[in-house]
């Protein structure tokens, strides 16, 4: 045991350094790889050219979502629907044939487990706490709920983790975001995430790893803490923690890949291990007031655009740095929004429940309980709920949350990254606002031209029934 | 990988912060299954604007992008780097960039410079005036016609990389003994950690 005290980054990092460089660089053992098909098919090329097998093919898990209509999957008769994008179906072909050909396990578009990769991880309990976990997808930093270190990866590193099962990187410094206080009734994680978000930039995480402290995060759910740490890489950090507790342990037991009997103990007992040490030092350090966390929505083109939902839309002369009064005026531009003009008057014509920041039944069961007895307003012209796993979609069904959606004018949809990115048929089409529970307001991301405002579940419902961005507060 | 140690010629007077891989390369262009073809996308809504710099014949071609805070921040998609490098672009300069696309870029032959806010807006200057810049990377150094002369940083590992254009995945696969040691440990203290799909 190290005497000097250690940071919940700083032990699970040492846990895993097979070696040392000269130049500081560390060789990184991975635990757990995720592959879908949008970054891996040019990784596999890679090791087929050069004859190089997958190094341990039962430590990586394949599942396709990016690409994949969120329509009806299999036909009357239980056959699987053609792809109309030639494309597309390449892609999703690519892996199908990849995963197996290597002896990586895959899981079907038609399988029920099959989902959004940051949803399938942890409710298989393929995602594990102390792990290492990577996938060709930045919002990997999501299993940090779970206490795991995940972050995304180029297509280069995929080929590398299946290679060799490692990665060769430079260690980052830890950084501490701490909540103070209580969330006031009606905030939700997103609302957080953004907040903070907000408050530290989009780059105010480059070059750390956050964890996130403080008895906020403790009293979490784990699907809440998966949505503050799903969106760490929009603050620019490369991945968020959460140190694992009680809560942790009772979410993954049980689940199909998660260890069992003695093992299992054995397990938890190493996971109480991990958090930080008192008096470890962290290289950053941020202190947030929950209370001032209000309804929060963005405004603009980047992430760190945030305002409360009783706020006005800034003006570029707001900001006191030029590139970001340039930026801001760009962002306003493309959102087609003036200056001034409160947020509550923000008509809105699509609404997006879903992705790996909102997907979770918790997330659905927000939602629900806000459109429970109400109807989308006539403005609001496309709406949908998309599951993030079919596991999810099941247990929404038996709650009967999908005829809650129904009834109140939304689509309810197959599993998949839908509408989080303009890749697959769902697109906010251009010029049009869409109130999102996703994680990513860039330009284009929901399709050209599209107008995003991320929001939590419960906001986007809101947005639906009033077909303007809403205090979720007033319909409670 | 191609080797890359010196690179000089016009620089694209971008400046713009935060340059998402959205802005890079839009998603629609992800469906690809091989690297090849990119710049056909590449910074596809900037281009859609009249007047951009990327498609002022004065920088065509230009081997060299400036570039403001942040640069490529957001999605981790390296298709972005293979729409740079499908474009002519070697050699990024901005005040700072995301940690996962400066990765990609370096493994693609791509150098990303980090300089003070200050000397990228001298260059930007630089550029627009249409003259060209030099990128030394054994010297780390970026210079100007106007003998202006920033040195930069880089870290020692990447650097080796670029200038021998080298395979990480062939250089760590000869690793590999270290890495089985470290799993059989593994395998013995903790097994389940081992188990992944096959649990
Ligand atoms: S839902 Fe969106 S952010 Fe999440 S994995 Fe899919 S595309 Fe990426």
């Amino acid at each position: 045991m190290a005497s000097r005290p250690r940071t919940l980054y700083e032990k699970i990092w040492d846990a895993h350094v097979v070696e040392t460089r000269d130049d500081g660089t560390a060789l990184i053992y991975i635990d757990r790889h995720l592959v879908h098909e949008v970054t891996s098919p040019q990784a596999f090329e890679a090791l087929k050219v050069a004859g190089r097998p997958v190094r341990r093919p039962e430590l990586t898990l394949a599942v396709p979502d990016h690409n994949l209509p969120t329509t009806a999957r299999q036909d009357a008769n239980g056959r699987p629907m053609p792809i109309d994008d030639p494309e597309s179906a390449a892609q999703l072909a690519a892996l199908e044939v990849n995963a197996p050909a290597f002896g990586i396990r895959y899981i079907p578009a038609t399988a029920k487990e099959q989902g959004i990769v940051h949803v399938v991880g942890p409710e298989q309990g393929f995602s594990l706490p102390g792990t290492t976990i990577v996938c060709g997808d930045s919002h990997t930093a999501c299993h940090g709920g779970l206490g795991a270190l995940a972050f995304g990866i180029g297509t280069s590193e995929v080929e590398h983790v299946l290679a060799t099962q490692t990665l060769l990187l430079q260690q980052s410094k830890p950084m501490e975001v701490r909540v103070e206080g209580d969330l006031g009734p009606g905030i939700s994680a997103k609302d957080l995430i953004l907040h903070i978000i907000g408050r530290i930039g989009a780059a105010g995480g480059s070059g750390y790893v956050i964890e996130y402290r403080g008895a906020v995060f403790e009293r979490m759910t784990v699907e809440e803490r998966l949505t503050v740490c799903n969106m760490s890489i929009e603050a620019g950090a490369r991945a968020g923690l959460i140190a694992p507790d009680d809560t942790t342990f009772a979410y993954l037991k049980g689940r199909p890949m998660a260890p069992q009997g003695a093992e299992w103990d054995a397990a938890v007992a190493y996971w109480r291990t991990l958090h930080s040490d008192d008096g470890a030092a962290f290289a950053k350090s941020v202190t947030i007031n929950a209370a001032d966390v209000e309804p929060s929505v963005t405004w603009g083109t980047s992430p760190e655009d945030v305002v409360a939902i009783g706020g006005r839309v800034p003006s570029p002369e707001d900001f006191a740095d030029e590139s970001k009064r340039v930026a801001a005026q760009k962002s306003l531009d493309y959102m087609g929004l003036v200056p001034g003009t409160p947020m509550t008057e923000v008509p809105i014509e699509n609404v997006f429940i879903g992705s790996c920041t909102n997907s979770r039944i918790e997330d659905l069961r927000a939602a629900a309980a806000i459109l429970k007895g109400r109807h989308k307003a006539d403005n609001v012209r496309w709406a949908i709920v998309v599951p993030g796993s079919g596991l999810v979609k099941a247990q929404a069904e038996d709650e009967g949350l999908d005829k809650v959606f129904i009834d109140a004018g939304f689509e309810w949809r197959e599993p998949g990254c839908s509408a989080c990115l303009g890749m697959n048929p769902d697109k906010v089409p251009p010029g049009e606002r869409c109130a999102s529970t996703s994680n990513r307001n860039f330009v284009g991301r929901q399709g050209p031209g599209a107008r995003t405002h991320l929001v939590s579940p419960a906001m986007a419902a809101a947005a639906a029934v009033t077909g303007r961005l809403t205090d979720v507060r007033e319909l409670v | 990988m191609q080797p890359l140690t010196r690179v000089e010629g016009r620089a694209i007077p971008l400046g713009l912060k935060n340059v998402d891989t959205d802005i890079i390369i839009p998603a629609k262009w992800l469906k690809t299954i091989s690297r090849e073809g990119l710049g056909a996308g590449a910074f596809e809504s900037l281009r859609a604007e009249p007047g951009n710099v990327f498609d002022d014949p004065a920088y065509k071609g230009a081997p060299i992008l400036i570039a403001g805070d942040n640069y490529g921040c957001g999605s981790s998609r390296e298709h972005a780097a293979w729409a740079m490098l499908d474009l002519g672009i070697r050699v990024v300069i901005a005040p700072s960039f995301s940690d996962i696309h400066s990765g990609n870029a370096v493994k693609n032959g791509i150098l990303p410079v980090v300089l003070p806010q200050d000397a990228v807006d001298r260059l930007l200057e630089v550029a627009r005036e249409g003259l060209e810049i030099a990128v030394d990377l054994e010297a780390q150094t970026v210079t100007t016609p106007y003998q202006d002369r920033f040195t930069f940083q880089i870290d020692p590992f990447r650097r080796d990389c670029l200038l021998g254009g080298l395979d990480e995945v062939g250089l760590t696969m000869a690793r590999g003994e270290a890495i089985g040691g470290f799993e059989a440990a593994r395998t013995a203290a903790q097994p389940w950690l081992m188990r992944g799909t096959a649990a």
